[in-house]
């Protein structure tokens, strides 16, 4: 079953075999460039890899956008203890679905992608930790990983040539914050998914203490491309210092919504017009979330942005995972700031005091005004409880609910103002209710 | 010694070793850095934020718990951002913290309290429902209410990592998240207590103590506890001349942290229903309540008629008696009643471990070398059940020093579990599985060798040879029974020695020989009981009683004299290491007396007070410092802190008796007479068994 109908505006990099049939088996991949990426890295040096992928200026497709080869120069390659690579496939970024598109339709880029890092820094295992929701997926992946095997491509003898990498999925367990990296370590090794104390960072001490290179699914799906088409060519696709393209994840109050591989820089009144298919039933834009739930909301009149890291980090917002939920002129943002609070309440690990009691206060409180019984002063407190967290928690995910809320509370507080006084949700009796 | 790096808090320039936390370095300069969930001893968390601080040329606050200090670094604690954090935290803590204060045991010394009251937000904005589970009782001395739980990990660490047990874990996400125990509803550990010790709010409270008082309507006194060998401090509260509570908050102790059941619980035989509260003399066969005088004149007339015809008399002494009651039981038995017929029950051999370390100095271990040295052989016991803290300092030796244990055990033990090494040999033939072990000891830089009664005669000069041939640095620990073993061997309570490890130069029958003599005309116990498990073969032998409790040689006595605790009383004790450490008195005793001032009475109704003097406990330490070798420890110091004695350390030319050296390896919930008569450790007890038999019921 396809995904989504393609976009002639896209430019088909990792999601170039999507629509081939039979995309997940390797002898389609082999007959379409599959492991050519592998073998020319056989031939580099790790210090070529990693100076490739840096120049390329891919960076990190999680989330954060880190440098992808600045971090992969962070592992102490001469450190005598073993290397591992952990893909991050805990894709669980509300308004983020691209991983499992890119596991689904083409795992063995994937598994290239990995072996060159493992190349890069010369390690002989890897992981996919894949979120537990995604079943089937695991199911995908571990036949795409017994084929490998098969052909030689995985096991003691890489490609004939020697060099040994094993690869092997495990399970999340249903939790958000197994996403960030050093809880996904910490889920990986048996324990409860709370986040490690750093430095030292994974690059350094990750998987078992050892070095790890620990990156999004998509960040090692872009890796093939670089080493094949050159590192010029990849940087070339997007904007200075931003390269490449990315899976945006168009959802929300569109006429075709699905997952769109565009280059970084492409705009986002462009993107949700000609490649989102305009707004659905006519209906006037009011706000975007351009990279997932943590970033902040774009209004309607601050969406003429370039969509690259630090375009929309100029916008005060953040290009994030690439989840880009776009909200008609119909939808409540109070309503839009509690269901996203439920979610990291529910969501938080609780190691923290700031995330733990903070979330699940705002959660109760942003419930309570909702429902029409807020005051004035509780409009001043969630920006309050917010900044109070800001900056002052254990690890992201306090930020992730916090800049969130401040930008709704800020941005539309007339609409929270609306709700004062036990007035009715203005938006209430639309026939698109966007709590869950 | 680390480099010293030079840094500023608050406009004051200080140093530290490099690899300091600065909340440390802070601490150790007077700067308090309040936080919740760093415990020193523990591993590290950063989870409760309240150590936040600014520090110049990094972006956002820092927590200071684990951020060393850096050359050059510039330290704010008292910014307005780092004081608005520290509000916001507690604010966001007591979002969901019950207003519980005026029905919570933690209330007045509560630290969520102390930092309300310091850093703010006593006032809240949360006007929301709390989050609410209903208390649970875990056992029948621990209680969690999980709404107060500020979920800071301190208990779960402190059982895992301090007492290797584990106990403890967390369960749930987020702010439904729970700390729960290990059997689902019920824990099954040590019950040490130690998670309420450390505990800084009301979650975890003691069910003995439950809703019984304020902190500050008690006196707390800290004193030695009378149980174990080990010597730790338990605090004692005391309102109106009864204890409430005991617990070990001050930490001020050779233990530290640490404080078992034992000396956390079971204090509460010092009122059992039964103690002896008047004397008691049989009369037509049956023990009659009478009056002290009425009963210091039967023994004092009885004794002097023997006395006088040279007839023979034994005596019994203590393993829990003061230093200053034993010194002076011995003294009177030896020049009172001109007998040498003076023995205790014998639980280590000291005596021939003192003799095989003969010309040596320094080579018995103390409880801060059971923390400080890098390797330990531990002989014959699972130390964490019979010698908890001994067992803790190990594991804490293993914890950050990285130490390397080693166990020759008939059983699996709990060091088992981090050991390099872990033999099984039979009780007794341990010293067999030494030669194995040869080789790696001797290459660790140091070494502590710990061993039970099951190593005693020959064995132990077989121990101390195979450690005097290692070629490192050796110390040793013999391990006796209770709270004052150690002091009554070294106050000459057998009559092979005198204090100070002495030959008496005289033969005197032992305790087994005075119970199977046929001659023997009088015999005198002093807190013991040895016809628990032996027979006293002459029914016409006048036996003296001074104890607590009706025990089994108390109900055979002709005359009971009631005798105080040790939590009634003032004097010294000596532990299994030799450290000699004061007893503060926590109440008065009721109808008895101090087994000091009953010999003294004695001696004095007998007209002999001269040949013992005062019974003052100060006055008698001040003897025994200037008569016993190795005792020369002023008082004054032993107020401040436990000091090792230093016994002679030239030859000991007696024989140790090995066959009359038996201990009853006590285990977490036992402790002889003593632990019999107390109902704490009972319930804990009845609550495993009982548990247990469902258990196997639900299995089966």
């Amino acid at each position: 079953m396809l995904y989504n109908q393609p976009n002639p505006l896209e430019v088909k990099v990792l999601s170039r075999r999507f629509t081939l049939p039979n995309s997940q088996s390797i002898e389609t991949y082999l007959a379409n460039d599959g492991y050519k990426a592998l073998e020319k890295a056989l031939d580099m040096t790790q210090q070529q890899i990693i100076d490739e992928v840096k120049a390329s200026g891919l960076r990190g497709r999680g989330g954060a956008g880190f440098p992808t080869g600045m971090k992969w120069g962070f592992v102490p390659r001469q450190s005598p203890k073993p290397k591992y690579i952990m893909v991050n496939a805990d894709e669980s970024e509300p308004g983020t679905c691209k991983d499992r598109l890119l596991i689904e339709y083409d795992p063995h880029q994937l598994i290239e992608g990995v072996m060159i890092a493992a190349l890069a820094v010369g390690s002989e295992q890897g992981y996919v930790y894949i979120r537990g929701e995604y079943r089937y997926l695991i199911d995908v992946m571990d036949r795409a990983i017994e084929e490998a095997y098969a052909k030689g491509v995985l096991g003691d003898n890489v490609m004939g040539r020697g060099k040994k990498f094993h690869l092997a999925t495990h399970s999340g367990a249903g939790a958000y914050e197994c996403g960030e990296e050093s809880a996904l370590l910490e889920s990986f090794e048996g324990k409860r998914g709370n986040p490690r104390i750093r430095p030292p960072f994974p690059a350094v001490a990750g998987c078992y203490q050892s070095p790890t290179i620990l990156n999004n699914v998509e960040t090692f799906c872009a890796v093939p491309a670089i080493i094949l088409s050159g590192a010029a060519y990849f940087s070339g696709l997007g904007s200075p210092k931003n390269g490449g393209t990315r899976l945006f994840c168009l959802s929300g109050h569109i006429n075709k919504p699905g997952v769109y591989e565009l280059p970084m820089g492409f705009n986002l009144m462009r993107m949700i017009n000609e490649v989102g298919g305009g707004m659905r039933g006519g209906k006037k834009l009011k706000a975007v979330i351009p990279g997932g739930s943590s970033c902040p909301v774009l209004k309607a009149n601050e969406c003429d942005i370039a969509m690259d890291f630090d375009s929309v980090a100029a916008a005060k917002s953040m290009l994030g995972s690439g989840g880009v939920v776009v909200m008609d002129e119909d939808t409540c943002m109070v309503n839009a700031a509690l269901r996203i609070m439920k979610f990291y309440a529910h969501e938080s690990c609780g190691w923290c005091i700031p995330c733990r009691e903070g979330t699940n206060w705002l959660k109760k409180l942003l419930t309570r005004f909702h429902e029409g019984m807020g005051t004035r002063s509780d409009i001043i407190l969630i920006g309050d409880l917010s900044k109070n967290m800001l900056g002052r928690t254990f690890c992201p995910l306090g930020d992730a609910a916090a800049m969130p809320t401040i930008a709704f509370v800020e941005k539309f507080q007339d609409e929270f103002e609306a709700h004062l006084d036990g007035k009715p949700c203005p938006y209430e009796n639309t026939s698109r209710p966007v709590t869950a | 010694m680390a480099d010293l790096v030079k840094f500023t808090i608050d406009g004051r320039e200080l140093e530290a070793p490099a690899g300091t936390l600065v909340i440390e370095a802070a601490k150790r300069n007077g700067i308090e850095i309040p936080s919740f969930c760093y415990c020193e001893g523990y591993s590290l968390q950063a989870a409760c934020r309240m150590c936040l601080i600014d520090v110049e040329k990094m972006p956002k606050m820092q927590v200071a718990c684990t951020l060393p200090v850096g050359a050059g670094m510039v330290i704010h604690t008292d910014s307005d951002q780092v004081k608005k954090a520290r509000k916001s935290t507690l604010e966001f803590l007591l979002a969901n913290h019950p207003l519980d204060c005026p029905v919570c045991d933690k209330g007045g010394e509560c630290e969520l309290q102390d930092m309300v009251f310091r850093y703010g937000a006593g006032e809240s904005r949360f006007t929301e429902n709390k989050l609410h589970v209903d208390e649970q009782q875990w056992s029948p001395v621990v209680f969690y209410d999980g709404p107060r739980c500020i979920l800071c990990f301190r208990c779960v660490r402190a059982c895992e990592e301090g007492m290797g047990v584990g106990a403890l874990g967390v369960i749930n996400r987020g702010a439904v998240s729970l700390i729960a125990p290990n059997h689902g509803d019920h824990l099954e550990c040590d019950e040490c207590g130690q998670c309420i010790d450390i505990c800084p709010v009301g979650a975890l409270t003691s069910g003995a103590y439950r809703y019984q008082t304020r902190p500050w309507e008690m006196e707390h006194v800290g004193t030695i506890c009378t149980h174990c060998s080990d010597g730790c401090k338990t605090t004692l509260g005391v309102r109106n001349d009864e204890i409430i509570r005991g617990n070990n908050r001050d930490r001020s102790g050779i233990n530290g942290e640490f404080l078992c059941a034992k000396g956390r619980y079971a204090y509460d035989f010092y009122n059992h229903a039964e103690r002896i509260q008047s004397p008691l003399v049989r009369v037509g066969g049956k023990l009659e309540p009478v009056s002290w005088s009425k009963a210091l004149e039967v023994v004092a007339n009885k004794f002097g008629e023997i006395r006088s015809r040279s007839g023979e008399i034994g005596v019994i002494g203590s393993n829990h008696t003061t230093n200053e009651e034993n010194f002076y039981l011995q003294k009177f038995a030896r020049h009172g009643l001109n007998t040498n017929n003076i023995d205790h029950h014998r639980t280590g051999d000291v005596v021939t471990l003192i003799d095989a370390l003969s010309g040596t100095t320094g080579q018995l271990a103390t409880t801060q070398d059971l923390y400080e040295k890098k390797a330990f052989l531990v002989i014959g016991t699972d130390l964490a059940l019979e010698h908890p803290f001994l067992s803790f300092q190990i594991r804490a030796s293993h914890r950050h020093h990285e130490a390397h244990v080693y166990t020759i055990t008939a059983e699996k033990v709990r060091e088992d579990n981090y050991a390099v090494r872990a033999i099984r040999k039979p009780a007794g033939q341990e010293i067999d599985a030494l030669e194995e072990l040869r080789t790696a000891l001797a290459v660790e830089p140091e070494l502590v060798i710990i061993f039970s009664d099951s190593v005693k005669g020959d064995a132990v000069r077989k121990l101390v040879e195979f450690g005097q041939s290692l070629g490192t640095a050796v110390k040793y620990c013999a391990l006796v029974d209770y709270s004052n073993s150690r002091g009554a061997i070294d106050m000459g309570v057998v009559p092979e020695l005198l204090p100070g490890y002495q030959p008496s130069g005289k033969p005197g029958l032992s305790a087994q020989e005075m119970l199977a003599s046929q001659t023997l005309e009088a015999l005198w116990v002093v807190g013991a009981n040895p016809l628990k498990d032996a027979a006293m073969a002459s029914k016409k032998t006048f036996v003296v009683v001074q104890d607590m409790f009706l025990t089994e040689t108390a109900q055979r006595a002709d005359v009971v004299l009631p005798a105080a605790s040790a939590y009634e009383k003032n004097g010294t004790v000596t532990n299994v290491c030799g450290e000699v450490q004061r007893l503060t008195r926590a109440v008065s005793a009721v109808g008895a007396k101090t087994d000091l001032e009953i010999i003294g009475l004695i001696a004095k109704e007998m007209g002999l007070a001269a040949t013992v003097g005062p019974w003052v406990p100060d006055t008698v330490y001040n003897e025994i410092r200037k008569t016993v070798k190795g005792y020369n420890i002023p008082l004054a110091m032993l107020a401040v802190q436990s000091q090792q004695t230093a016994p002679v350390n030239g030859r000991v030319p007696v024989e140790s008796r090995p066959d009359l050296i038996h201990s009853a390896h006590n285990g977490l919930f036992t402790s002889g007479t003593l632990g019999r008569y107390s109902k704490v450790l009972h319930t804990v007890m009845e609550s495993r068994e009982s548990r247990s038999a469902q258990e196997e019921m639900a299995h089966s």
